[in-house]
């Protein structure tokens, strides 16, 4: 295999907009909405350029794209759709039918707050509300892992054994408009990871008359939804299978979640996206001045990985768990889960959850370290610390 | 091929028997005939709503066509889709046979939830019919008012009752409203002119580019009379003007069918119960609105036909 690959400046939405061009999809239906809207921009631009094959539906809203999507998937094409915040809200009755009909699709998501009040800048409320529709996803730090983010969740989906949806979530403005160097690797190389879609049960073979979308009730339902739970499970392992597959071509790895500094780290903080590398430069800073501190930053949330995240923080004596979203009345998600995956090991380390960023509001470098500080003195308690809010 | 009522019992069986309608339902009638009006094969899409609860109880089928169901306000969505991919995957010669695709909804997941949709896969120009089979209210619910609900209808989100009579608006000129999106061929139907509703499926399914067609479905069930009387109440829909058959071909209006007399439509509202009402002495009234409408109605019909 004669793998080339190129460096270009490009944004993260640009980056993702390439991966769909390598992919090749038959059908992308897509209504624009702020930050998604460049890698449907980019992506029009190679139809109307002939770079692709595919059929671009240019729906009237997202439930729209989350419709034809679904039909599209249905009818044996591959399928993708892309979108963020209000959205994706919007497309969410048909995100669980996408999931419930085991449809492959393919979804970027350029994180951002959902309204109100209206708001276009990060924050992964949007993706955080659609955790129980039984999509996989998988978070990105960077435009880079966003472009290899789109192979690893098109061959995890795809996968016999798992036929789920996948969404690639990526830091709106953040990463789908800040510049990076992104190294894209040649189309043949990418395209043959890709390789040729073989649906299942398409509705196109008309010989063979499919129903797809039957009416379910208390004698069905309940075993339909077990065989999505199963499919999860599936996909829990196939995920790393997928990774060691594109692993062969980038050398990169492609773990549940990247361990930073933290095999002899007396604190760490688990956060997602973007913010792991703004993490990964405060724990460089610290650990000049010889302080023990480190970083999780998970990558994939949907199915979560409980006993491996257990296995990697368990001797850790404090973890801080950063949340760019809320749950009202309950415990931030990501944390909820980190606490979740925590409770039967017999050591843990105690705990502390931090929420940050929402709407886009910025956090900074002094900020992290401050939170490094109080969690190397055993600072915590029951109660969530919001960083950078105002009478917090 | 014309319409010819022996030879279809002969025709490949693409909505079997079985399903579990209520007796005297017009939508297996009306679902026959307009998928018989092609020998191409069809994938079909119906919104949820009565047709797609009655044909697709788990684990049967009456489906013998590839078909979808995946919500109530999206199948002109879904169905553009799913023809997207036909389209995407001929090109590269994945699929071979011309295929015609079809969508199903009532008149609540068109008229109403379901319009956004189905304007947008208008003005996109996919090559597939979208049917309303229009009841009038939301059936499968039990009778809910919708914008395709009548004036005066009792439903039971406009019932009939101490200051109240029924529904107080008229209903969505819904035909019109697709029409406006330029589209190659929109019409209306009626469930008892099989030979009328035949002729119109077989034109959507010829011409290439979206088309439109609302077909009366009266619902024996919540329009509230016996069963063996749907095929009656259809008639007198159309003999009464009610409810006129004509269609729009590349922007010409054509009005299918002229009532050779005067059938007042007390004729089509008396007998249903969801118009009694309408017969007590102090709403005679709307009685006379009902019809000086209908008259308006037929009159501008007519005038847009000649021009």
């Amino acid at each position: 295999m004669m793998v080339t690959k190129k460096m270009y400046p490009m944004t993260g939405a640009q980056a993702i907009a390439e991966a769909m061009r390598q992919i090749n999809p038959d059908v992308v239906a897509a209504y624009p909405i702020t930050p998604q809207t460049p890698i449907i921009e980019n992506f029009a631009k190679f139809v109307a350029d002939g770079r692709v094959d595919t059929e671009y539906i240019r729906v009237e809203s997202e439930h729209s794209a989350m419709s034809a999507t679904v039909g599209a998937a249905a009818a044996g094409g591959r399928a993708m759709t892309a979108t963020a915040s209000a959205g994706l809200a919007l497309m969410w009755e048909i995100v669980y039918v996408a999931a419930s009909m085991r449809l492959p699709i393919i979804m970027p998501i350029a994180n951002r707050a959902l309204s109100g009040p209206i708001n276009i800048h990060c924050d992964h409320s949007d993706t955080m509300g659609t955790r129980d529709s039984g999509w996989i996803q998988i978070y990105s730090e960077t435009a880079q892992e966003a472009y290899e983010n789109m192979f690893l969740a098109l061959k995890l989906a795809e996968n016999k054994n798992v036929q789920l949806p996948a969404m690639v979530c990526l830091d709106g403005f953040i990463t789908s408009h800040g510049v990076e160097n992104v190294e894209i690797y040649d189309d043949k190389t990418m395209k043959d990871f890709a390789g040729e879609y073989k649906p299942i049960d398409p509705l196109l073979d008309v010989d063979n008359p499919i129903t797809y979308g039957p009416l379910q009730l208390q004698d069905y339902y309940f075993e339909t939804k077990r065989q999505q739970v199963d499919a999860m499970k599936n996909a829990k392992k196939v995920f790393l299978e997928a990774g060691k597959e594109l692993s062969k071509i980038t050398g990169n790895d492609y773990g549940y979640f990247e361990k930073y500094m933290m095999d002899d780290a007396e604190a760490v903080i688990v956060v997602m996206n973007s913010t792991a590398g703004n993490v990964k430069s405060v724990v460089d800073e610290m650990r000049k001045d010889g302080k023990k501190v480190g970083l999780l930053k998970l990558r994939l949330f949907r199915p979560f990985p409980y006993e491996e995240v257990a296995e990697a923080l368990h001797k850790i004596p404090v973890v801080g768990v950063f949340d760019r979203a809320e749950s009202f009345g309950a415990c931030p998600p990501l944390y909820g889960e980190i606490r979740n995956a925590l409770f039967d090991s017999e050591k843990k380390p105690k705990m502390q959850s931090f929420v940050f960023g929402l709407g886009g509001r910025d956090i900074f470098s002094h900020q992290i370290e401050n939170v490094f500080e109080t969690l190397l003195e055993g600072e915590t308690s029951g109660e969530t610390k919001y960083i950078g809010c105002r009478g917090c | 091929m014309p319409f010819n009522l022996k030879e279809m019992p002969k025709k490949p069986k693409r909505f079997v028997s079985g399903g579990r309608t209520c007796a005297g339902c017009a939508i297996p009638v009306l679902a026959r005939t307009i998928l018989g009006a092609t020998d191409k094969p069809i994938v079909a899409c119906t919104a949820t709503g009565c047709m797609e609860v009655t044909s697709s109880i788990y684990p049967f089928s009456s489906w013998n066509i590839p078909w979808i169901h995946s919500a109530f306000e999206n199948a002109a969505a879904t169905i553009s889709g799913v023809e997207a991919a036909y389209k995407a995957l001929k090109r590269k010669g994945k699929v071979t046979k011309d295929i015609k695709f079809i969508a199903f909804g009532g008149d609540g997941g068109t008229y109403d939830i379901g319009i956004q949709a189905l304007s947008g896969a208008m003005e996109r120009g996919h090559d597939m019919l979208y049917v309303c089979y229009d009841n009038n209210a939301y059936m499968n619910t039990g009778n809910q008012g919708s914008s395709a609900t009548p004036y005066g209808a009792a439903t039971t989100t406009t019932p009939a009752g101490k200051v109240k009579q029924g529904k107080e608006q008229w209903r969505k000129d819904l035909v019109k409203i697709i029409a406006a999106h330029n589209i190659p061929y929109a019409a209306q139907a009626a469930v008892h002119n099989l030979a009328d509703l035949y002729k119109k499926a077989e034109k959507a399914l010829s011409i290439e580019g979206p088309a439109f067609i609302t077909v009366l479905a009266p619902c024996t069930t919540l329009w509230k009379y016996p069963p063996e009387m749907t095929m009656q109440y259809s008639k007198l829909a159309v003999e009464t003007k009610f409810w006129p058959l004509f269609e729009i071909e590349n922007g010409k209006l054509k009005v299918n069918y002229k009532p050779s007399k005067e059938v007042p439509v007390e004729e089509f509202l008396k007998g249903q119960g969801r118009f009694r009402h309408l017969f007590k002495p102090e709403n005679k009234g709307m009685l006379e609105h009902i019809q000086k409408t209908i008259n308006e109605n037929w009159e501008r019909l007519l005038r847009e036909e000649g021009l």
